[in-house]
């Protein structure tokens, strides 16, 4: 589905990313896990397009075709979901306005009509028992108030309504406690499909009791310095990351 | 569809829409303004003699003020006596209804979206189209004089209802108000007059659709609201121009009188020509509005969403006389390239808890210049007076200004009087997460600037909010990247 090689990106004259290789298939979950500053989030924003980074090398290929090249919102209707680590403010727009927005651009984009009023309203019911988020959120403008929780459901949410071919979640378990870690988590696990994939960024584990992945990505100082299976997430929980920089180093 | 799915399919025309003109046979005055050209004035209206005795004090008045230069804004000096001060598309005779009107003014009203066909029009809204100087078309007429209403062009008011004109004008805005509506006072050609009599309800929104066609014309209407007791009226008024390289001058005056439990809600849409992108052309919009409400609980709304004219100046005000009155203005202010708007309202409380509110919303793109300017008064015996101002701006992109001056007078130590203020920026933090959910940067900033303006939208009768919202985006088309 995607295929990443040796992206390299900075910012500001700052490299953050040293070389970046990474493949993902449908219906496979990738966690990228790593100690602050490694460049996890870096690497969410520049696969959404966030214009802030310039990528001095490598390429990224979604589908065949050259990712980079497309703008963030031709991204998203080719199926790239971001839920963000800091989801934004918008106010006087409401969840429901804002997805029945995106929801037609993304249809128009493929050719297809704008989704009537019932069959929208249908949608919004079946996604938001899907990830337990009640109505009355849905209506008030977008994460204006929300608290952490409720911030991180509605992306999910979203990340329901637009059905994603590639769901990148950046820090979505930050600042939950661990009834909100489930909900969002049994939401991401509903969502799979053997047509779909998941790459999770995560600092620390306990996502990843919930969300199994298939494999595992240590990034440190902008580079995957090991790969493995869900089991390095654990040694990573019990050791920490010094370990991995000591190897590192060695190297 | 959605409203919002509407607005996003129309945002694609780049420049402003209305910018055409018909070349109309015209009767018209030759430039500059003096006694002579008042009385032409008078006289091609049939006018009664106390009201060119009016307009004659009035311009004497007129010469001996001067133009106010206090507004945030800045504009070459105009030149009075290089404007015409009357063109009328020429018709043979007075039509008596709308088959006999000019079949090229309705097309040009079709254009504009309005039918003037009663037929065909949108149910539940009585227009009356005014281009350059003269009411060309009323709707509606006979249905709302059965309930006793009056909804003409003010020329017509003078000869029907000499009584209730007379009565009136200038009541609420004195001749000698201030400079423009000096002006106005002493040229103003045409407009509408709306009569609500004792406790009836109107059926229907009024409106009144402003057009200016001629070159090198002023246009100078009056509008003239009169609600009787326990009477309620929603009124409308829409504005657009031609595209001219040249400044063309619009000093209006509205007064709306409101009794003892009326209730009057006015609504404006004013997209006025706002010139091109360098700032060439455009309207001055230099405008009066004031409401009053004489009676006890008498209730006045002003709402407006001002997305036109290169220069504007305008303050809906309402004066609460009678206890217990309300007085609103709702207000979205968008500048882009070098519009420049200088519009608030005024709030003055004179009877026992009256209660004011404002919600002005400015938003500022391009090297565009918007002020908020409001003042609050209250009066020794306003026992028990409230207000609640917000003002919040908006800002796109770093070339922009955006101006509060919010003056507050008490005199009453009851009051209680509130204000809040606000400036945001557009952030690209907020495109982005639009982007990243398939919407592009253009509806991005559409959504956005709607969901900003939301609160005063929300005020607008149903008719006008899909064409204001639209306006919107339009106006901003191009500001982002």
């Amino acid at each position: 589905m995607i295929s990443i090689k040796n992206v390299q990106a900075s910012i500001e004259d700052k490299e953050i990313l040293r070389g970046i290789d990474l493949e993902v298939n449908t219906g496979e979950v990738h966690a990228i896990m790593g100690p602050n500053g490694s460049g996890k989030s870096t690497l969410a924003s520049i696969l959404a397009g966030r214009e802030d980074y310039e990528i001095t090398s490598g390429s990224v290929e979604y589908f065949g075709e050259d990712l980079l090249k497309f703008d963030p919102e031709e991204r998203a209707q080719k199926g790239i979901f971001l839920a963000f680590q800091y989801p934004v403010e918008i106010p006087g727009v409401s969840t429901t306005n804002f997805m029945k927005t995106a929801i037609n651009k993304i249809r128009e984009s493929r050719g297809e009509k704008a989704l009537d009023a019932v069959n929208f309203l249908n949608l919004m019911k079946e996604k938001m028992k899907l990830v337990d988020i009640d109505q009355s959120l849905l209506s008030r403008s977008l994460n204006e108030g929300f608290s952490g929780g409720e911030k991180k459901r509605n992306e999910i949410f979203q990340m329901a309504m637009l059905e994603p071919k590639l769901a990148i979640l950046d820090e979505t378990d930050s600042g939950l406690d661990i009834d909100a870690l489930k909900i969002v988590a049994n939401g991401v696990n509903k969502l799979k499909s053997k047509n779909n994939a998941t790459i999770v960024v995560t600092h620390y584990q306990r996502l990843l009791d919930y969300i199994a992945p298939d494999f595992v990505h240590v990034l440190y100082k902008g580079k995957i310095v090991k790969s493995g299976d869900k089991n390095l997430a654990l040694e990573l929980e019990e050791k920490g990351y010094d370990w991995i920089k000591e190897e590192v180093a060695l190297v | 569809m959605s409203i919002e799915e509407q607005i996003l399919e129309e945002f694609t025309s780049k420049e402003y829409e209305h910018g055409w003109s018909v070349d109309f046979e015209a009767d018209e005055t030759p430039l500059g303004i003096n006694e002579d050209i008042i009385r032409f004035i008078s006289a091609k209206k049939e006018e009664p003699e106390w009201l060119l005795r009016w307009r004659l004090e009035a311009f004497r008045l007129w010469q001996k003020m001067e133009e106010p230069k206090w507004a945030n804004v800045s504009y070459p000096m105009i030149d009075f006596q290089a404007i015409k001060y009357y063109s009328a598309p020429k018709q043979e005779k007075k039509p008596n209804s709308l088959d006999e009107v000019d079949p090229e003014l309705l097309k040009t009203f079709e254009r504009l979206g309005i039918s003037l066909q009663e037929q065909k029009r949108l149910t539940g809204v009585a227009i009356d189209a005014v281009i350059d100087s003269v009411s060309v078309a009323t709707t509606f007429k006979d249905k709302l004089s059965e309930l006793g209403i009056i909804f003409c062009s003010f020329s017509e008011a003078v000869q029907e209802h000499p009584e209730l004109v007379r009565k009136y004008i200038g009541s609420v805005v004195p001749s000698n108000d201030n400079y423009y509506a000096a002006l106005n006072s002493a040229v103003f050609s045409d407009g509408s007059f709306c009569y609500i009599p004792k406790g009836v309800r109107c059926p229907m929104e009024l409106s009144t659709y402003f057009r200016i066609n001629a070159a090198n014309t002023g246009q100078f209407e009056r509008t003239l609201i009169i609600a009787d007791e326990g009477s309620y009226v929603s009124y409308l008024e829409g504005c657009t121009a031609p595209m001219r390289d040249e400044n063309q001058l619009h000093a209006a005056v509205v007064e709306i009188y409101a009794a003892k439990n009326a209730e009057v809600k006015y609504s404006t849409v004013q997209n006025w020509y706002p010139g091109d992108k360098n700032g060439k052309g455009g309207i001055y919009n230099f405008v009066t509005k004031r409401g009053i409400c004489v009676g006890d609980y008498a209730k006045i709304s002003w709402t407006q969403v001002e997305t036109g004219s290169a220069v504007t100046w305008k303050y809906p005000s309402c004066i609460l006389k009678g206890d217990h009155s309300v007085g609103e203005f709702y207000s979205v202010a968008v500048t882009n390239n070098h519009q420049q708007a200088d519009t608030g309202t005024k709030m003055l409380h004179i009877g026992k808890n009256t209660r004011s509110r404002i919600v002005s919303k400015g938003i500022s793109a391009g090297k565009s210049q918007n002020s908020y300017r409001g003042q609050v008064e209250v009066m020794k015996r306003a026992e028990n007076a409230r207000n609640f101002s917000q003002c919040d701006s908006l800002l796109m992109g770093s070339l922009c200004g955006a101006h509060t001056f919010p003056y507050i007078d008490i005199k009453n130590k009851t009051a209680q009087v509130e204000h809040e203020a606000t400036t945001s920026k557009v952030g690209e933090d907020q495109i982005f997460y639009c982007q990243q959910r398939g919407i592009d940067e253009e509806n991005a900033v559409a959504l956005i600037v709607n969901g900003f303006a939301k609160e005063v939208m929300n005020k607008l009768p149903m008719e006008f909010a899909v064409e204001a919202q639209k306006l919107l985006a339009l106006t901003l088309e191009g500001s982002v990247g």
